[in-house]
């Protein structure tokens, strides 16, 4: 038992620091350390930048130009990107259709799609949910029907993240009326300029953009769209679920968020001197402190216990760092707010290249939009509650 | 970074885990140590000593087993499973400790192989009633005497004081009462005129001793470390005697689950069993987040303790492994109802020991404020990193 990393392991930290603090244009990273919305080029950009590097999909298979990574190094990786605010790479493009397409495609969809989402040539959005569907996937009922060397689907998808920049769309769709919930379900690729797919916005409670409606309205698609197996869609989405978990612990990316609350604090003013004077304050913090070194300390022990695993199945494990994870993601936003006290107040819109004069300090008009924003977290990604339902299954057998 | 055991801290692990399946399995058994002599049971003191488990910490040298924080670590989470009783805190981590950390080449020689072999007890007589969790608050006084010493002064709550056959006490050499600076450390056997001891049992079944000290003369040779200079191999020992209650609670919480896992599963109600119940089953999953957080500090406390960052990762691992502990301890008793309540049932000595730990050296308030004075764990924005203000 041992904590401390290996030379190696600290060289290899170094040199992912070194990149991203010199690679990553800074204006792109304040924004993500200031919590302001990034702007399609500005995310676009960043992943090219990795990619060139051959770090934007490193998880990938090494022919589709993942690394040879220790699960350690990946550790590293991910934690030395979110510490050092550089935007994640586009979850929706590497790590969920690219490993589903990298695992259950043809060798075709391979080539043709892999490496443009690991460019993000082509900008993937995710259409699992349904109004009628949200946590209970499975009872999803958008439609594809046969017709010719096509598939003609109808339904809606919504809460569709940043649909509006996206080039293509992966769905879940009922391809089997018949048979019951998650068999009949098959996943497929559509094109977000096919004609009938309509996308329209949903205004999320910080006054942000970032979720949609997608309409499908007898859209087209070619057969060679389809995923896997038809009618064994759920596979794919089981597989892209437990992907989508491991890395949502976020650890780099809260203790970013805590440090820069303590920086914050010691130039907020109050009373004589500044928030930071106040011990209950600097007492929250180190609560908080402890709770994300907890967090941390666990997620090292399922890094660290990667190597004994079999198979590629994620650790039941990680329903408990989803859980935590969202949970202290969500404190921080919490002491942010506080720290900011009065000048979370105003709100200013979310204009590009608005020149009105921040109230306040100009990083304080993020705080309270922040902190609305960041509720999603223990909904997406399988709800907290659900989560809990699958470890009170998977580990107690209750 | 791998937190894996060798397979001898494996091994060592199996063969705690068996001593504490036959010596503690059930709730009788623990009973009939208790109502031994001293609270506890010589027999099982005796199964400690051949396993090694008395010498673990020391150094071969001096008649001990060269083991590790990790180790203790591994036999404090076995005894906090098994609930066991015995003076093992006392003598082998903080009395030992204390030992280890300033006795001379000399005194480890002559003093390791008694504890090793079982014969020797020892206690850390060092708190005090107006001291509350303030290590430097030493009120009692060592005056020169001669060439030796005399103590006058009053212990408190003095783990397993009582049984102790030799005590570590902490005296005033020099400085006000609550300079850190002056503090020493004296070796102090119990039967010595002077001392007199009032033991009683304490409220999870173990047991403790308020010490007077009135007049006791002592040999230069009864100091133990430098004059003066004790703070700091206290604090040292203290925070190794934190992470080794940190293991403990794991290793309780960790039974206290098991036990309350095994009601939600067997105990109906409405025809079903109450683990049916998704608000149980929530309940009982909030529990296996709390306790794999403060396993997860007890751990980082293990690895850390001693090293200059190490007196806050203590702190900071009591802090998460008192709120667990609390959490924990209440919803277990809870989820099983009434029978959580009897003193005939297991889980409600496993609270009971959950709940004393968590004021043992420092509550969760005291640890915070710990954390809090040091800085916090995580340090600040790294310079160069392009996104201070
Ligand atoms: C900001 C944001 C972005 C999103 N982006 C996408 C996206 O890009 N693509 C996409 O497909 N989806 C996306 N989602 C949708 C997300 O996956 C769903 O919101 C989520 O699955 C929950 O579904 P729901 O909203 O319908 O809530 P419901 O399932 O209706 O849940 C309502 C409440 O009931 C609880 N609940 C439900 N079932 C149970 C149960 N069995 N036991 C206990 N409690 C239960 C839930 O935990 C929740 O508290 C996004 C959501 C948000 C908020």
């Amino acid at each position: 038992m041992d904590l401390r990393f290996t030379p190696e392991e600290n060289s290899f930290r170094d040199t992912v620091r070194q990149f991203f603090t010199a690679e990553i244009p800074q204006p792109i990273r304040a924004k993500v350390a200031d919590g302001r919305p990034l702007a399609r080029e500005d995310i676009v950009t960043s992943q090219r930048i990795l990619n060139r590097r051959g770090w934007a999909v490193p998880h990938w298979p090494r022919e589709w130009g993942g690394q040879d990574w220790s699960p350690v190094q990946r550790y590293i990786f991910t934690e030395e990107l979110q510490q050092n605010a550089v935007p994640q790479p586009l979850g929706f493009n590497v790590s969920m259709v690219g490993p589903v397409i990298a695992a259950f495609g043809t060798q075709e969809q391979k080539e043709r799609f892999l490496p443009r989402a690991a460019n993000l040539d082509d900008w993937w959005c995710q259409g699992f949910s349904e109004p009628g569907a949200g946590s209970d996937l499975a009872g999803l009922r958008t439609s594809a029907k046969r017709d010719g060397n096509e598939w003609v689907v109808n339904g809606q998808k919504t809460w569709t993240t940043l649909a509006q920049y996206a080039d293509w769309i992966f769905c879940l769709v009922r391809t089997d009326p018949a048979a019951r919930k998650q068999q009949g379900i098959s996943f497929l690729l559509i094109d977000m300029r096919s004609p009938g797919v309509t996308v329209r916005p949903i205004v999320t409670i910080d006054g942000g953009r970032e979720v949609n409606e997608v309409f499908l309205d007898e859209v087209r698609v070619p057969l060679e769209n389809l995923v896997g197996e038809e009618n064994k869609g759920w596979d794919c989405a089981k597989y892209l679920l437990g992907h989508e978990r491991t890395g949502i612990a976020r650890v780099g990316l809260s203790k970013l968020r805590v440090r820069r609350i303590k920086e914050l604090a010691r130039q907020m003013p109050s009373g004589d001197g500044t928030v930071w004077d106040d011990i209950e304050f600097r007492k929250k913090v180190a609560s908080l402190e402890i709770e994300l070194k907890a967090l941390e300390i666990t997620q090292l022990r399922v890094v660290s216990n990667e190597r004994h695993r079999q198979g590629n199945k994620p650790d039941p494990a990680s329903s408990i760092l989803k859980i935590r994870g969202s949970e202290i993601q969500q404190a921080t936003t919490e002491l942010l707010l506080e720290m900011v006290g009065p000048y979370a107040l105003p709100y200013r819109e979310a204009v590009e290249g608005s020149n009105e004069p921040p109230v306040g300090p100009d990083w304080a008009d993020t705080a309270a939009p922040t902190y609305f924003n960041w509720r999603k977290t223990t909904i997406y990604g399988g709800s907290n509650e659900i989560q809990r339902n699958i470890v009170a299954k998977a580990i107690l057998g209750l | 970074m791998d937190f894996d055991l060798t397979d001898e801290q494996r091994l060592l692990a199996d063969s705690v885990g068996r001593l504490m399946g036959d010596a503690y399995g059930s709730l009788e058994k623990r009973r009939a140590h208790a109502a031994e002599p001293h609270g506890w049971s010589e027999r099982v003191w005796a199964q400690y000593a051949e396993l090694g488990l008395l010498g673990l910490p020391f150094a071969e040298r001096h008649g001990g087993f060269g083991g590790g924080a990790v180790e203790l670590m591994i036999v404090m989470e076995a005894f906090g499973r098994g609930l066991a009783l015995e003076p093992y805190l006392a003598t082998v981590v903080l009395g030992g400790g204390l030992l280890r950390l300033a006795g001379s080449e000399a005194k480890q020689a002559r003093l390791v192989p008694r504890v090793a072999d079982g014969s020797l007890k020892l206690a850390f007589a060092h708190g005090e009633a107006q001291a509350r969790y303030d290590l430097d608050d030493v009120a009692t006084t060592a005056r020169r005497a001669g060439d030796g010493w005399r103590l006058d002064g009053a212990k408190s709550v003095v783990l397993h004081g009582d049984c102790a056959d030799l005590l570590v006490v902490s005296a005033r050499t020099g400085g006000e009462r609550r300079d850190r600076d002056g503090i020493t450390l004296f070796l102090v056997e119990a039967g010595v005129p002077g001392v007199s001891r009032r033991g009683y049992p304490t409220q999870d079944g173990q047991r403790a001793a308020e010490i007077l000290l009135e007049g006791v003369e002592l040999t230069p040779d009864a100091v133990l470390g430098p004059v003066g200079g004790a703070a700091a191999p206290i604090r040292l020992a203290v925070d190794a005697a934190l992470a080794a209650l940190s293991a403990e609670a794991v290793g309780a919480m960790d039974a206290l689950h098991a036990l309350t896992l095994e009601y939600l599963k067997t105990r109906k109600q409405f025809g079903v069993t109450i683990g049916s119940f998704q608000v149980l089953q929530h309940r009982a999953v909030d529990m296996v987040v709390a306790i794999e957080q403060a396993r997860s500090m007890a751990m980082y406390a293990t690895m850390m303790a001693g090293t200059p960052e190490g007196h806050a990762a203590v702190a900071g691992a009591k802090v998460q492994v008192n709120r667990s502990a609390r959490f924990v301890g209440q919803q277990s008793i809870q989820l099983h109802g009434g029978i959580g309540m009897t003193m005939e049932y297991l889980a409600g000595h496993y609270f009971k020991r959950l709940t004393i730990i968590e004021s043992l050296f420092g509550d969760t308030e005291h640890h915070l404020r710990e954390v809090t004075a040091s800085g916090g764990l995580l340090g600040d924005l790294p310079s160069g990193s392009g996104l201070a203000k």
